[in-house]
């Protein structure tokens, strides 16, 4: 079979390299933005202890590497038929190595560990650098795992001082791996809490806050620009994976944004060349940064647990045997019987930010069968969306018109059109639903001139469908009071006993 | 060689006819009127289905439904939504090559259910039609699947007069075995025309078909040939990633 190298004619691809939570993958995409090849390599979640999560850096460059020989294998490429590497990334995970032999310090702390719980609380009030970096003070970001690491690994910090370790995000850890450069792009730099969202480097005072030397902190770079070649063929981009998204959802007016549905949800919105600072619980962060252009800025908007609540309905209650069949069990009823999911799991996210809240099910009645428990989980995302548009929707002023969605979830047919139909407004899926891999390849693409602009990768934009509203609004206003209520019911579970 | 036992063909017909309104209940009465049985029979049927978990009541005394053990039996049922989220990327990709609107389908009884379907893409005003039922005879995706099926049983309804008869259909079967491809023209919707293959299990059985589907001015090189033969093989190639994504293929 053609792979689309015809006789005579040399066709290039462009090689996205998805380094995620779970998996590392590779996608091999042609000039119209199509998939021509996928391979896929799972990673071990170390669990030290409850809260904690761990990935061996090592264990994930040799899935990297493998599964971009597998990609290049599946479709009979060699290297010299890829024009550029692209990187996106699972955000915030911290991995600190020796520079004169490439061997980690420790595993990497993954973005969801929560180890830093104690010190986060020692660094002060929630806001004391949203200001600065844009971010609250929480677990997430990588500036306090950093701290954590140099205040635990036996001599590390004498190392660091000597400038004999390196810092980086998982972005970092490739591109060093790949190039020999250490270097790091101005998205996932945003995540660290320690760049200043203004200057777009490094600030010494957040620096200084946070107790890490500078010296093992890489080079902030653009998003889009060739940081060295791998095996001759440039690598051209880094992109944390929800500004990825972004890039690959074509987002580039201010005003356009998108919703990504995996493990969470992210609806991140193009705010411009501006940051704009949150009063609803929202992040800023930067959406991406083309070669010389000035970045463009993002809000963001978290929801901790979507997909999440479908597995976990597959694997601890076991109703379903996949993910899937959620939609085949939904529809074996017409509505949710009066049941509310709030899946708070490890706290709400935004727009609440309460960490002690837990989960509840609230609405449960005799008549509550396992359709609608099956319902009540898929209607969590949408009202957890709704909840995060409204925030949007404040913070810029602007109500949302369209919600490009993405993800996994977006097979489920019977959710698009709830999401759409509680949110009042149409959902789009594009043409390419992996678009956090195809937003590496348009960054890597435009970098090394495989693609001409923004305008051409505009173009490749195409619906593939699309959800209208057909929600009564009196059936909408009551459903989202039910849930606000079931919100409610959430907060202020967790006591100061509590683990 | 004994006969076929009496009460499994009978608790067989009550599940087919619980499995054909989808979500749908029906009652003892219902049941026993549809298949011309006695009550206490089909009330002895239900109950043993009940046991092992492949029929079940929401209220004790109410309507029968199908099992939650029957979806669970998995392997030899593929779950419409499941093919669907497995289908995802390269239907996309097929869409995008092809340039056309892009459908999967399944049988469900004697028609072919859409699971997914792929807007052509152009940015034109378009309404997904997941859900819709087909009729298998009239189309590339029903012909695909019937190929390698059970041929349902039921009148076939001329649309255009280049619907196939009945020979006419039997002779074109054996092509889209030979073929592993088939296509309809002019045959559901004049000036229209349709191109679709069947995906594999990892038994090799076919449990769906995607295809593409337009006017035949973009599909054929001209209004009496079948589509041209790059489409063919784009439909081709998203079938076997499909099917491969399914664990029907090794490679």
């Amino acid at each position: 079979m053609s792979n689309g190298s015809h006789k005579g004619v040399h066709v290039a691809y462009i090689a996205a390299i998805d380094q995620g939570t779970t998996s590392s993958r590779c996608i091999v995409f042609d000039q119209s933005g199509g998939i021509v090849s996928v391979a896929q390599r799972e990673h071990r979640q170390i669990f030290p202890k409850p809260g904690w999560v761990e990935h061996d850096a090592t264990e994930i460059w040799t899935n990297v590497q493998a599964v971009v020989r597998d990609a290049l294998a599946h479709a009979s490429l060699s290297f010299s038929d890829i024009a550029a590497f692209g990187i996106t990334n699972q955000r915030e995970t911290t991995v600190v190595w020796d520079k004169a032999t490439g061997e980690p310090v420790h595993s990497a702390i993954v973005w969801q560990d929560t180890r830093t719980d104690a010190l986060i609380r020692t660094l002060g009030d929630q806001d004391r650098f949203r200001e600065r970096s844009g971010l609250p003070l929480a677990t997430y970001f990588s500036g306090p795992k950093l701290r954590w690491l140099l205040d635990n690994v036996d001599g590390l910090r004498a190392r660091a001082d000597r400038g004999e370790v390196l810092f980086g995000t998982m972005d970092t850890w490739l591109i060093w791996n790949l190039t020999g450069r250490h270097v790091t792009d101005v998205t996932n730099a945003s995540r660290t809490m320690l760049m200043n969202l203004e200057t777009l480097d490094w600030d010494s005072e957040l620096v200084d806050a946070m107790g890490v030397p500078r010296e093992m902190l890489p080079e902030i770079r653009s998003s889009s620009e060739v940081y060295g070649t791998y095996e001759g063929v440039p690598v051209a981009s880094a992109l944390g994976d929800q500004q990825a998204a972004l890039f690959g959802q074509t987002c580039f007016e201010p005003g356009e944004g998108k919703c990504t549905y995996g493990t969470g949800a992210f609806l991140l919105i193009n705010t411009g060349d501006q940051p704009v600072h949150s009063q609803n619980g929202l992040l800023t962060t930067v959406g991406y940064k083309i070669g010389e252009q000035p970045a463009a800025y993002a809000l963001e908007g978290a929801v901790a647990v979507t997909g999440a609540l479908v597995q976990w309905f597959r694997d601890k209650v076991g109703l379903i045997s996949s993910a899937a069949e959620i939609e085949t069990l939904a529809r074996t009823v017409d509505d949710n019987g009066g049941a509310y999911f709030v899946p708070a799991f490890s706290g709400l996210f935004a727009p609440h930010w309460r960490s002690d809240a837990r989960g509840v099910i609230a609405g449960l009645t005799g008549y509550i069968s396992r359709g609608h428990l099956a319902r009540a989980v898929l209607e969590a995302s949408a009202w957890q969306t709704r909840e995060v548009v409204d925030a949007m929707n404040a913070d810029s002023g602007v109500d949302l018109t369209t919600l490009r969605v993405d993800g996994g979830m977006t097979a489920n047919n019977l959710l698009m059109q709830f999401l759409s139909d509680v949110l009042d407004v149409p959902v789009v899926r594009p043409i390419v639903a992996e678009t956090t891999c195809l937003g590496a390849a348009y960054a890597a693409g435009l970098a090394v001139g495989y693609w001409s602009g923004t305008d051409e990768l505009k173009a490749n934009w195409h619906k593939a469908a699309e959800w209208e509203p057909s929600m009564e609004p009196a059936v909408r206003d009551k459903g989202y009071r039910k849930w606000k209520k079931a919100v409610e019911r959430t907060v202020g579970w967790m006591d100061e006993d509590d683990d | 060689m004994p006969g076929p036992i009496q009460s499994i063909q009978r608790a067989a017909e009550v599940l087919k006819l619980l499995a054909h309104g989808g979500a749908h209940q029906l009652s003892v009465g219902e049941i026993s009127r549809a298949l011309d049985l006695a009550k206490p029979t089909v009330h002895g049927i239900l109950r043993t289905l009940q046991e092992v978990g492949f029929v079940e009541q929401e209220v004790e005394g109410g309507k029968y439904r199908l099992g939650a053990a029957l979806f669970q039996i998995g392997t030899s049922y593929l779950d419409g939504n499941e093919l669907r989220a497995k289908a995802l990327n390269w239907s996309d990709t097929l869409a995008m090559r092809a340039r056309e609107a892009v459908r999967i389908g399944v049988m469900h009884g004697k028609h072919v259910l859409v699971v997914h379907h792929v807007f052509r893409p152009d940015n034109s005003r378009q309404t997904l039609d997941t859900g819709a039922l087909l009729p298998w005879h009239a189309t590339a995706l029903g012909k695909a699947l019937v190929a390698f099926g059970e041929w349902p049983d039921g009148d076939l309804q001329s649309f255009t007069r280049h619907t196939l008869n009945p020979d006419q259909l039997y002779l074109a079967m054996n092509e889209v075995r030979d073929r592993d491809w088939a296509y309809d023209l002019h045959e559901l919707v004049e000036g229209e025309a349709s191109v679709a293959a069947p995906i594999r299990d990892r038994r090799g059985v076919v449990v769906g078909a995607i295809g593409i589907s337009g006017p035949v001015e973009r599909l054929c090189d001209s209004p009496d040939q079948p589509p041209r033969l790059e489409l063919v093989s784009y439909v081709r190639e998203a079938a076997r990633s499909v099917s491969r994504e399914l664990g029907g293929l090794s490679w």
